[in-house]
């Protein structure tokens, strides 16, 4: 009889393992939604608005229709369902008919032999407009109460004020998500009435949701199947091209893929929020913050989205970790004809934090604190409650060890290289060493974890032990950040099965899993696993008389009692599970209550080379820590924070969707400019491991919090180079060369 | 138009209209869809493949101009095991979503053909034409690092 070796299980919980996908994407032979094929297969295309604002006076598909090889072209007329969609309203049309509201805004789509003709039978569709002039300024878009939504936070008394005050106006541009995959997808009609639907996406479930009301069919016909995804970010959330193409399929009875080139995308999903702030914090000369205010004008675009809930993410954070017990907020999200604006990796904590981290700065110097000491000594601990909406923090709040931590992390060496590769500007730039200056600057930042507000979050996973190894089924979106492997670890962990296969089901064979968004999968995915494997681990000590599982078997005593082939043989073992983290409150008239579960807090310090002359600044290293909870793989944990670091780096000095009345001016990454290799800092990274809420084994979500502070650190840093004001990012190199011009208004 | 290539080391040959570029042909005529498109415009090297021993990006070369050339994809690199390149890269973890993946292995193997030992700094200059969305290139930089033998 074998004797149990009391080994820990290879690649459980802890532990670097590798990604089961590591090898088919590295040897080009993992499959995207993009690289789908499928015999008698079509290519769709759309027709969309050159006008930001515009009446429809003429579509005749009649020329398109007529050339060979068109296979359908369809409109509004032929939306059998329900004619809008939209994640949390829908408000926006499948097709526009009689108006388009937005450059870009999708009017008609075609199926053809090959994606040559798709896009010429879009340029022969006759369609004419009566041209309308946009409200494109989200000032104005308030006062005619073009309003998504209003929010506000009000806590504590008006009067408790400080003897010091500061103010600023803060400006963040327009991100865009910039998955290096584009919307793409491939539909097929299954002859009877529905379809199946391959698509990278976020969130299967919700876009079936929105699918079958718009197809107006019954649930049980439409199938959506999550298939390779590059990269999401928040671009994904939306419904892109999903219902274009069922309608396409169902029309033609025949398979029909399409994909979105690079300029199409930027008009294919939804961009962060760009945000107008104002903010006045004040605080007594000893150092302890006394009262926030703060305005927030976030412009949503054209059409719904997420913006109402971007909005209360952007109002519930404006304060950020720190403590407060006097606290105004109001903020609004605008509706105009600028391109809708949604979900992106932060999701409205990006926005205060450039604000409340530069005002955190100017009132220690003010103040005449040193700018971490300051920090230090306001920051949000373990039983305070959140300075705008009073919750209590109950789990771990490990900000002070952070800003503790990181202030004691070596710096990069003095002094900038003579190497023109690492100097701003780089090789084709003319800086000259000696001009060169160096700055520091700081961010901490705060992000809640999972679905808040009320929202019932809950994710479904099933855990099957079988003769050939466990099986794990789900329909989370696996987009890249490796929670296949996550899940992995946990069941493998728990059962003491090494063998462990991840299904992604599809949307006919499995509930909901949530979305691959809030940083949540890790803790409710993972959160569904761990509960539905330590369930099948019972079973199976049941059903074997023993007090020990792993790949052998049921043990008892050290001996095996029921080997596996005997346990499951006959009949696998089976546990299907809903998994719901513990409940939040819908906000009060004043935004307060117990809103969030769970909170993460990252600090960055950040290095900056800047030549002042030139307007050109290297970022040259950042410095952070993290609060995660616990790392289930520690590899992936450090690469999810490199990841989220350097976006956060793009918004400061790079990035920026830049819109001239309702028109995107740059939607190419010849013109959008994102960080290259060249481009990127040397990243340090350290991290807390506190016990988060509910996670599995203590783990927080670790997407979003790297992408909250990044961007305020470097701006902050480029300021400490220049003394410059900078009150808008991204920093460009005129805000730097031509100070004191500065932008930004009273929103 | 027919045309005849030698694509990872077998002879090829497929139809073109005339208007496709090589990364289409790659993916809808010869079954070779590891080439990704990320921009179609030359600027993030996630199409990157070797075109008569150089390094390209397919989204820009016409596919009638390839006849009689010798082309290599990234799967053509790991045809008889991972390449080194490969195995480096998901060593270090460099993979997340992937797409740009493709392209940092070829482009990244053509670098380690002329430079077997290039220096951190050398590796970022080589390679800051390939955009990688999720990593920050921090894992991709370990990856290649080790390799060179760099630290
Ligand atoms: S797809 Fe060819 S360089 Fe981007
Ligand atoms: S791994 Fe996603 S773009 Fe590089």
């Amino acid at each position: 009889m074998t004797a149990r070796t009391g080994a820990r299980i290879k690649g459980g919980v802890g532990e670097s393992t590798y990604r089961s996908d590591g090898i088919p994407k590295v040897d080009g032979t993992f499959i995207y939604s993009s690289d789908m094929y499928m015999d008698r297969m079509l290519w769709g295309a759309t027709l969309r608005s050159p006008h930001p604002r515009a009446r429809i006076t003429k579509l005749d598909i009649g020329p398109a229709l007529a050339m060979t090889g068109v296979h359908a072209v369809l409109t509004d007329d032929d939306v059998p369902g329900r004619k809008t969609y939209g994640l949390e309203h829908p408000d926006q049309p499948v097709l526009g008919s009689e108006s388009v509201e937005y450059w870009g805004q999708p009017i008609a789509v075609v199926a053809a032999d090959d994606p040559e003709i798709a896009r010429r039978a879009v340029d022969a569709i006759d369609v004419e407009y009566e041209v309308l002039t946009p409200l494109t300024d989200p000032i104005e878009a308030e006062r005619l109460d073009s309003v998504f939504k209003r929010q506000r936070c009000r806590r504590g008394a008006e009067k408790r004020r400080g003897m010091v005050a500061v103010e600023g106006y803060y400006e963040v541009g327009m991100q865009d998500q910039a998955p290096l995959g584009p919307e793409s997808g491939l539909a097929v009609p299954d002859g009877g009435g529905g379809v199946d639907l391959h698509i990278a996406t976020q969130w299967t479930h919700i876009d079936h949701e929105q699918i079958v009301a718009c197809l107006g069919l019954a649930d049980d016909q439409v199938r959506i199947h999550h298939s390779g995804v590059g990269g999401a970010f928040g671009a994904r959330e939306d419904v892109s091209l999903q219902i274009h193409l069922c309608l396409l399929a169902l029309h033609t009875g025949r398979p029909v893929k399409m994909v979105y080139s690079r300029s199409e995308s930027f008009v294919g999903h939804v961009h962060r929020h760009p945000a107008l702030l104002w903010y006045r914090h004040e605080a007594d000369a000893d150092g302890v913050l006394r009262r926030v205010e703060a305005r927030i004008v976030l412009d949503g675009g054209a059409f719904h989205s997420t913006s109402s809930s971007v909005l209360s993410n952007a109002v519930y954070h404006a304060a950020g970790p720190y403590r407060c017990d006097s606290v105004s907020v109001e903020g609004v999200a605008v509706k105009t004809n600028n391109p809708p604006c949604g979900a992106m990796r932060g999701f409205g904590a990006v926005q205060s934090c450039f604000g409340y981290e530069a005002q955190m700065d100017k009132l220690a110097d003010a103040i005449g604190m040193d700018r971490i000491e300051f920090r230090i000594r306001n920051a949000l601990q373990r039983g305070d409650p959140l300075a705008t909406t009073g919750q209590v923090i109950e789990t771990s709040m490990p900000a002070v060890e952070l800003l503790e931590r990181v202030r004691g992390m070596p710096l990069p060496e003095e002094g900038a290289s003579e190497d023109p590769r690492l100097l701003p500007g780089g090789t084709g730039l003319t800086t000259p060493g000696a001009s060169v200056r160096r700055g520091v600057g700081y961010a901490l930042g705060l992000k809640n974890l999972c679905f808040s507000e009320g929202f019932d979050d809950y994710s479904e996973a099933r855990v099957c032990i079988t003769p050939f190894g466990v099986e794990v089924h789900t329909a989370a979106v696996e987009v890249g950040q490796g929670l296949g492997m996550i899940l992995t670890q946990i069941a493998r962990t728990v059962l003491g099965i090494e063998d462990v296969v991840v299904y992604y089901d599809d949307t006919s064979k499995i509930g909901s899993a949530g979305g691959t968004s809030a940083s949540r999968q890790t803790q409710m995915t993972g959160g569904a696993v761990l509960e539905a494997a330590k369930m099948a681990r019972e079973i199976a000590l049941t059903r074997g008389n023993g007090d020990e599982l792993d790949d052998a078997g049921v043990w008892r005593g050290g001996e095996l009692v029921t080997p596996m082939s005997e346990l499951v043989g006959g009949k696998p073992i089976e546990y299907h599970i809903r998994f719901h983290h513990p409940p939040t409150e819908q906000p009060d008239e004043n935004g307060q209550g117990n809103l969030h579960v769970d909170f993460a807090v990252a600090v960055h310090r950040a290095v900056v080379d800047v030549d002042q002359e030139l307007g050109l600044f290297r970022v040259v290293q950042i410095d952070t820590v993290q609060d995660v909870g616990f790392m289930i793989n520690p590899r992936s944990v450090v690469g999810q924070i490199e990841g989220g670091v350097m976006q956060g780096v793009g918004l400061a000095t790079l990035e920026e969707i830049v819109i001239e009345k309702g028109v995107i001016k740059n939607p190419t990454f010849t013109d959008y400019l994102l960080p290259t290799f060249l481009d990127a800092p040397r990243i340090e990274v350290q991290v807390v491991e506190e016990r988060g809420a509910f996670g599995p084994f203590g783990a927080k979500g670790v997407g979003e919090p790297p992408t909250v502070s990044s961007t305020a650190a470097v701006v902050a840093a480029i300021r400490d180079a220049t003394g410059l004001e900078l009150n808008r990012t991204p920093v460009r190199p005129e805000h730097v060369a031509l100070a004191p011009v500065q932008a930004g208004r009273h929103p | 138009m027919r045309i005849h290539a030698e694509v990872n080391g077998e002879a090829r040959e497929f139809e073109t209209k005339g208007s496709e570029s090589l990364l289409f042909v790659l993916a809808d005529q010869l079954g070779l869809p590891g080439a990704k498109g990320a921009c179609e415009q030359g600027e993030c090297g996630s199409c990157s493949v070797m075109l008569d021993g150089r390094l390209v990006c397919s989204c820009l070369v016409m596919a009638v101009d390839v006849d009689g050339s010798e082309i290599v994809t990234v799967e053509g690199l790991g045809r008889s095991g991972l390449h080194p390149v490969q195995k480096a890269l998901v060593d270090s973890g460099a993979v997340q979503c992937g797409f740009c993946t493709p392209g940092f292995v070829v482009a990244a193997a053509a670098l380690l053909d002329e430079n077997p030992v290039p220096s951190s700094d050398e590796i970022r200059e080589a390679l800051s034409g390939n955009i990688c969305r999720c990593t920050g290139y921090g894992a991709i930089l370990r990856g290649l690092d080790s390799l060179a033998g760099n630290r």
